[in-house]
């Protein structure tokens, strides 16, 4: 079990120089080592899993290591309840990624060799206790992303591409300065737990420009974060690279890239600056009233499918900032109601858990149909059920959990997320309902046109989903299902870390007092 | 120390002497086809030159009277420009510009141009300062030059004389006044005088400073003294201008360096730097105005470039500002930094410039439609210049990011007045990212897989590696890198 988070990280790379050193004939070769690199990874991630213990919340299976001492940058790796979840997921979607992309043949070796370092790069970033180590994770994502959407990329690949590495590095230079900013405030060192424990203090009556620098450096890591979320009004580069990604670099983008923005503001801003999330919180909710409604009317306006689907996920991330923000609920001003705080919380985990197993499915499902009809116009199928029955109950299923049905596990964590926000802000809950209904909406009338109705005679040479695409969807599938009937393994894992965090906000930042 | 004793500390420069003298002469004798001759000649002098600067050991202290400086600042800013030169008469050997011409003195110029360096790294009177430059300045005319045939060539030449006359010129002026306020050309002299002028010689002194700057400023290419810049840079020869993007760079900073801190600062020891209150000019405000206008420009402008060379150029411009970004913190962090970045962008830097001259010897040209489709069909060096490329910009994990790092650490640890500067820096990086990442996409996405893979000669990927591997793992692992600069971050100080 020694050094078992560093083998989840580099298995990829190990992965990638063995492919190196493939020639680039044999793409068979090199499809079943990537798949075999990554199914690796994902039973260390299943040991990992069983191996955890979820009484404890705070940091497991450290690892620690010198890097360069004399800025007090090391090597330090660590699990809890938040990254948990995200590694298993990443894990999962990275291997039936490389299924998904089993029918890419330009340039095999470049494009599994740039998909095996994203995965590590985002390894990275959830495992490393170092800020250093994160930031330097964080940007390494970037490279194999730009290449991979825009060289396997849709028709406006080129534009789309430069769009998300442009948007990315702003957000990420900004995040850099303010690394910097609480490296010095916290006495020189980039370890994360020294600086959680150090940094709501430290820059306590600091004042920039007349601004509080809490709040300076709170709004430069929440710029950062957002982009990769995406907020509202920092969305733009989504729906583009949502479309002109490839299937897996979609299902890749939404499953997991999406979750690094929430996964560093709860990492960071949550535990750094607890008490400037008392400023924040309100913004929060509002940001995430208006990502559910703009997400859902942009989806509902959208001709092609894919594109709904990429608006879907700036919805679905709505629902996760309301959960988030009501972690103020538990402080002593809103009556010390720790019930709301934790299930807004947990909920906001669990969204993200569950946003990536449905997102995935939603684009799995949307490159089936595209590879067969070389189109994304939801107005151009229609009947389709006479036609791929199996096909059918599966998007059936999956837009059911899209939109939220009971049973289904997306309904549970949005539940959640409503629960905790509601009793403080009230107003903006009952506004973000709205959106749960243009949220079914979209999803059922997208249903209704595509497989309803009578077939266009184009497609009756369809034919149904195939056993490789069942292979990828099921086990998504089967998750979904099984967390929306009985979600309590899942909390139970991350509750207590959850607890940790929400004391972290309600208490330190409370001590550490409203700047 | 005086003139006899200052010899034996004086190893460098009198090896470096001897391989210009035996050069010129091995030129004169020999056949003109059989140049290599001389540039092989000059390498194991260079070498040797390399060896001395290590070698020769001393605590700090001064030569000839007082005029140079020996310290391990002056040594670390020998061994850049050393190991800079090197590279690019390799690079000079292969490139086929010089083809038809004699390179016989093209490597003794360069070795001229070394000496002046040299001394422009441990100048600390305003003679040897202005002597230096002119050196450096004299020799980079006639090697941008060099291609006589060619009108581009003459032109870069011909620029490059009418703004170094210029700006040399208003140097000189500036640096009267100081001489006249003062009544020393010695730094430490100058500082002590300063320290009693009243304040109604306050105009002066800020103007001839701002006169001062403006040699400077030429030499490093700083706004707004960089117009000879992107059309020297396109006109010379292209290791020449690989050339001239670091070495005289790294030798003005170090200038520049030496300059502010030994004159406007009350630098007695680094570790307590602070500018002199009784100069009553916002110094630090005005180079990092400087310094922004720098970066924004370079970037700005080369982002409409269509010649990779003239964007080079460009680029280099803005990296300028970001070495200067660290100068109005006058702190041991900020030279720190600037030394740092120095190492770093010489091999992010001179590797640009070498896949550069490879590639338009291939496909005849030195636009960005002759990068098209460059990724496929040459696989090392597409790879190469995407490092080089990404270091450029400053992504992790390339040695570029760690330099950036540096200059961000030393502006966030002087204080929330300089902020804005990181600031400006963050989004100019953003803002090159477009125009690295052209090349990129010019060499990738611009193109398909193809068939025919061709491999560069084998000298020619050793040199491509010898700068691609470690601009990847100093980005890693810059620990050494540190450790030398480090130990080099000490000034000659007169107490």
């Amino acid at each position: 079990m020694d050094n078992i988070l560093s083998w989840i990280i580099w298995i990829p790379v190990l992965g990638m120089v063995a492919i190196a050193f493939i020639p680039r004939e044999k793409q068979d070769l090199i499809k079943k080592v990537a798949a075999g690199a990554t199914g690796i990874q994902l039973l260390v991630t299943i040991i990992l899993w069983s191996a955890f213990d979820a009484t404890n919340g705070s940091f497991q299976f450290m690892e620690r290591a010198e890097w360069i001492p004399s800025l007090g940058i090391s090597y330090i790796l660590g699990i809890d309840g938040l990254s948990l979840p995200m590694v298993a997921l990443n894990a999962l979607i990275s291997f039936l990624g490389v299924f998904i992309s089993w029918n890419i043949d330009r340039a095999v070796k470049g494009y599994f060799s740039l998909f095996l370092l994203l995965n590590t790069g985002v390894m990275g970033v959830f495992l490393s206790l170092d800020f250093f180590l994160f930031y330097v994770f964080w940007e390494v994502m970037l490279l194999p992303m730009y290449f991979l959407i825009g060289m396997w990329g849709g028709p406006q690949r080129e534009y789309a591409a430069i769009k998300f590495f442009l948007y990315t590095l702003f957000g990420s230079v900004l995040m850099l300065i303010a690394l910097l900013a609480l490296y010095f405030a916290c006495g020189e060192t980039f370890d994360m737990q020294l600086m959680m424990e150090r940094a709501p203090f430290a820059l306590d009556g600091v004042v920039w420009w007349g601004m509080s620098a809490i709040k300076v450096i709170w709004v430069l890591l929440f710029i950062g974060f957002a982009i990769k979320v995406p907020v509202f009004p920092f969305h733009t580069w989504l729906p583009l690279a949502h479309v002109e990604a490839p299937t897996a670099i979609s299902v890749v983008l939404a499953g997991i890239l999406l979750k690094l923005g929430v996964y560093g503001m709860l990492r960071i801003n949550y535990t750094m600056l607890p008490d400037a999330v008392w400023w924040f919180a309100g913004a929060l909710a509002f940001l995430g009233m208006i990502n559910v409604i703009w997400g859902a009317m942009c989806a509902l306006a959208q001709k092609d499918l894919k594109k709904m689907v990429a608006y879907s996920s700036i919805n679905h991330m709505g629902y996760l900032l309301l959960g988030m923000a009501a972690v103020i609920a538990g402080g002593s001003v809103n009556g010390s109601n720790l019930m709301a705080a934790q299930a807004g919380m947990n909920g906001a985990v669990f969204q993200m858990f569950n946003h990536g197993t449905i997102s995935a499915m939603l684009f799995i499902l949307v490159g089936v149909i595209y590879e067969q009809a070389h189109h994304r116009d939801i107005e151009g199928f229609g009947g389709l059920a006479s036609q791929m029955p199996k096909y059918t109950a599966i998007v059936a299923l999956a837009f059911f959990a899209g939109l939220g049905l009971p049973g289904l596990s997306g309904f549970v964590s949005e539940a959640m997320c409503f629960i905790g926000a509601f009793p403080v802000f009230r107003n903006i809950v009952i506004i973000s309902t709205i959106g749960i209904l243009l949220n079914a909406a979209y999803f059922l009338w997208a249903f209704q046109r595509m497989f309803f109705g009578k077939l266009n005679e184009k497609y009756t040479k369809l034919v149904d989903i195939n056993n490789r695409e069942l292979f990828t969807v099921i086990p998504l599938l089967v998750i979904t299902i099984f967390l929306g009937v009985y979600p309590r393994p899942f909390l139970d894992m991350i509750k207590e870390t959850m607890n940790i965090l929400i004391d972290q906000v309600v208490v330190v930042g409370g001590i550490a007092g409203i700047f | 120390m005086n003139n006899l004793l200052s010899i034996s500390l004086f190893w460098p420069e009198l090896v470096l002497t001897a391989t210009i003298l035996v050069a010129i002469i091995i030129d004169i004798f020999s056949v003109s086809t059989r140049a290599n001759k001389v540039s092989n000649f000059v390498i194991v002098g260079l070498l040797a030159t390399l060896a001395a600067v290590f070698l020769t050991n001393h605590s700090p202290t001064t030569l000839f009277m007082d005029s140079l400086a020996f310290d391990p600042f002056a040594s670390f800013i020998k061994s850049v420009v050393l190991i800079a030169t090197l590279l690019v008469i390799v690079i000079s050997r292969y490139s086929n510009e010089f083809k038809g011409y004699h390179t016989g003195e093209y490597y003794a110029l360069l070795c001229i141009m070394v000496f002046g360096m040299f001394l422009m790294a441990s100048a600390i009177d305003l003679i040897t300062v202005y002597l230096s430059i002119e050196v450096v300045s004299l020799m980079s005319f006639i090697l941008a030059g060099y291609l006589k045939n060619n009108p581009r060539s003459n032109e870069a030449s011909l620029k490059y004389v009418i703004y170094g006359a210029f700006s040399s010129g208003i140097m000189l002026y500036g640096l009267s006044i100081i001489f006249g306020l003062t009544g020393t050309t010695k730094f430490f002299a100058i500082r002590d005088a300063i320290t009693v002028l009243d304040s109604s010689s306050n105009l002066a002194l800020t103007l001839s400073t701002i006169f001062v700057l403006a040699g400077f400023g030429y030499k490093i290419s700083a706004v707004p003294f960089h117009f000879w810049t992107p059309d020297v840079y396109e006109g010379s020869p292209t290791p020449i201008t690989a050339y001239l993007s670091v070495a005289p760079k790294a030798a003005g900073f170090a200038l520049m360096i030496r300059f502010f801190n030994q004159v406007f600062v009350n630098g007695d020891s680094l570790s307590s730097l602070g500018w002199y209150a009784d100069v009553s000019f916002a110094w630090p405000q005005i180079l990092g105005v400087v310094s922004v206008i720098t970066m924004t420009m370079g970037n700005l402008v080369a982002i409409q470039q269509n010649s990779v060379k003239r964007m080079l150029a460009y680029s280099s411009i803005a990296h300028a500002g970001y070495m200067l970004m660290a100068f109005p913190t006058i702190s041991s962090e900020g030279v720190f930094a600037v030394m740092i970045y120095l190492v770093m962008y010489l091999f992010m830097n001179l590797g640009a410039f070498f896949v550069l001259i490879y590639v338009s010897q291939k496909e005849g040209g030195e636009n960005f439609e002759h990068f098209s489709g460059l990724g496929w069909r040459m696989p090392i060096v597409g790879i190469v210049m995407t490092v080089f490329m990404f270091s450029l910009t400053g992504l992790p994990p390339t040695v570029g990011f760690i330099g950036k790092f540096y200059l961000f650490v030393a502006i966030i640890n002087a204080g929330s007045s300089f902020y804005w500067i990181a600031f400006f820096g963050a989004i100019n990086t953003v803002v090159s990212l477009y125009y690295y990442m052209r090349v990129v996409k010019t060499m990738y996405l611009d193109g398909e897989p193809s068939e025919e893979i061709a491999v560069p000669p084998f000298s020619m990927t050793i040199i491509f590696l010898l700068l691609a591997i470690p601009s990847v793992f100093f980005g890693i692992y810059w620990t050494p890198i540190l450790n030398w600069v480090k130990d080099s971050l000490l000034f000659f100080v007169q107490i």
